[in-house]
């Protein structure tokens, strides 16, 4: 084990829920934030099937994150939904989260204008996913 | 990956003879009872030239609202015109923007005119916007800007297809505007300059554009404030303003903006002076993440310095100075504001900032602390030293 957990995987997702509930700085910013994610990552580059995280935040929180089966196994109010070689960008920092979205690189689907209002705390939580020790498939 | 949207600019003297060859049937003025009269008859008279029907909706307001976005929408809904001309400063050509969207769009709500939105424009008719202030450089952004009112809130509308077809950027137009309407009008295309310069989606496209607007207003704002009949001056600033409009569109605004827009809905303060007032204190509050862009921005302004963080500091006092000497608040205490207002309003202002576009792209993110003693040193006039 090299001490990095394998992107995407359960591991990653608890990691990054334990990275995500230590950073006071995005607890600020999503201290009013209510909603759950569908974080999809459709296969590319490697990798071989499409994965879901399920990731619930509140009040500046990660109160739930996992993986599940499929897109259809949970509802949730925001879909964020983009390309394995993407998301392999921007654990990177090498996409901002936002021009990631208005360039069309990741999807999202829910209320748009609820997120465009904390765009902190959606840089942040991108940044926390960053600090995860991470390797690719 | 990402994007540099203009619209067609057609600028200059006698800019607004283009309108007599536009191509419509009918055409819904956007504008105000004042502007009406001072120049949106002219606009009309062209758009007449080139056969179209007109209708007029002049109930934008100041700082428009929901409501006069409501109001023009019912007209325009009627009319079924296939061009939207805007007439007037920001708050005629953003609320023209949202009337447009939801025209074109029955299906959506205001707040639904955000960024990733599906927006389907140009099916129905095409805008044009026609500037008479030189500041908001709205007739060529993707922005707008419209309160809330029950919330006392500014909402900053975005998406990338609001951007009008074309602006005509006529400095006839301009010359009407009273001085102090010139000074703080002024002061929002430099905020626009310098935060385009600094934003963290500043580019390549952008850079040259920003500095160009921030050296003309300069040059040429003290003049077109003290001598409303420079005509010289009064085409630069009409020029700065769209090219600073074009710069900021492409990168994005920063805090002196998300602050404008919280003090500016809570305490009814003109978002130009608003802005201007605000421009000082984020200078300086980027300076430790922002010190090689700011000193670029003094270098071309030829400003003398020593070092880096001084080059910004006097960037700075050169954006107080002009502030001064056109007679605009630097501190909210000058502009009226209590104290025991302002801390009354803190959390809401803090949150309205919080939520800004302006936040996040900043150079130097700020907490909800940051926001507290940026809006505490504004109302003081002390110089950030956090």
């Amino acid at each position: 084990m090299s001490g990095k957990y394998r992107f995407p995987s359960e591991e990653w997702i608890k990691a990054f829920k334990e990275e995500l509930n230590r950073n006071k700085e995005y607890e600020e910013a999503a201290k009013d934030w209510e909603g759950d994610f569908l974080f999809v990552i459709t296969p590319d580059e490697g990798l071989d099937r499409e994965y879901c995280f399920y990731v619930d935040l509140y009040h500046g929180k990660c109160r739930d994150a996992r993986v599940v089966a499929s897109r259809d196994e949970v509802k949730t109010e925001f879909v964020y939904e983009g390309p394995y070689s993407n998301w392999k960008k921007l654990i990177r920092g090498e996409i901002d989260p936002i021009k990631g979205l208005l360039t069309r690189k990741f999807k999202l689907k829910g209320n748009m204008a609820k997120v465009m209002r904390y765009t902190k705390a959606a840089k942040l939580l991108v940044e926390t996913a960053s600090r995860v020790p991470t390797e690719f498939v | 990956m990402w994007y540099f949207i203009s619209p067609k600019v057609v600028f200059g003297e006698d800019a607004l003879d283009y309108l007599s060859e536009v191509k419509g049937k009918r055409a819904l003025v956007v504008t105000d009872k004042v502007v009406r009269e001072l120049a949106a008859e002219r606009v009309a008279e062209k758009l007449r030239e080139a056969g179209l029907d007109i209708e007029f909706y002049d109930e934008v307001e100041a700082e428009p609202s929901t409501s006069s976005v409501a109001r023009g929408l019912e007209v325009a809904r009627r009319l079924q015109p296939d061009l939207i001309v805007a007439v007037g400063g920001g708050s005629c050509i953003d609320t023209a923007k949202a009337i447009w969207a939801l025209y074109e769009n029955p299906e959506l709500s205001i707040e639904d005119i955000a960024p990733l939105a599906e927006l389907k424009l140009r099916e129905k008719a095409r805008l044009i916007a026609v500037p008479t202030t030189s500041g908001t450089g709205s007739e060529a952004t993707w922005a707008a800007v419209i309160t809330d009112p029950a919330e006392h809130r500014k909402m900053e509308l975005a998406h990338h297809e609001l951007v009008p077809d074309i602006a005509v950027v006529d400095p006839s137009l301009a010359k009407t505007m009273p001085p102090k309407l010139t000074a703080a009008t002024g002061m929002d295309v430099l905020a626009h300059a310098i935060e385009a310069y600094v934003s963290q989606w500043a580019n390549d496209f952008t850079d040259g554009l920003a500095l160009k607007a921030i050296e003309l207003v300069f040059r040429y704002l003290p003049r077109a404030y003290r001598s409303p009949d420079d005509m010289e001056a009064r085409e630069k600033m009409h020029n700065a303003a769209t090219i600073a409009g074009l710069a900021f569109s492409n990168s994005m605004i920063g805090v002196a903006h998300a602050l404008a827009h919280s003090i500016g809905g809570l305490f009814k303060i003109p978002h130009g002076e608003a802005v201007g007032m605000c421009l000082p204190y984020t200078i300086e509050y980027d300076l430790p993440e922002a010190e090689d862009r700011l000193e670029q921005i003094a270098h071309h302004l030829r400003l003398s310095y020593t070092s880096r963080r001084e080059a910004g500091l006097k960037l700075a006092d050169e954006a107080r100075r002009l502030l001064s000497e056109m007679g605009l608040p630097a501190t909210l205490a000058e502009r009226g504001v209590a104290e025991s207002e302002l801390e009354e309003n803190m959390d809401k202002l803090v949150r309205l900032a919080m939520s800004s576009g302006g936040t996040t792209i900043n150079p130097r993110i700020p907490s909800e602390e940051d926001y507290r003693k940026l809006f505490r040193y504004i109302y003081e006039g002390r110089r950030v030293d956090f």
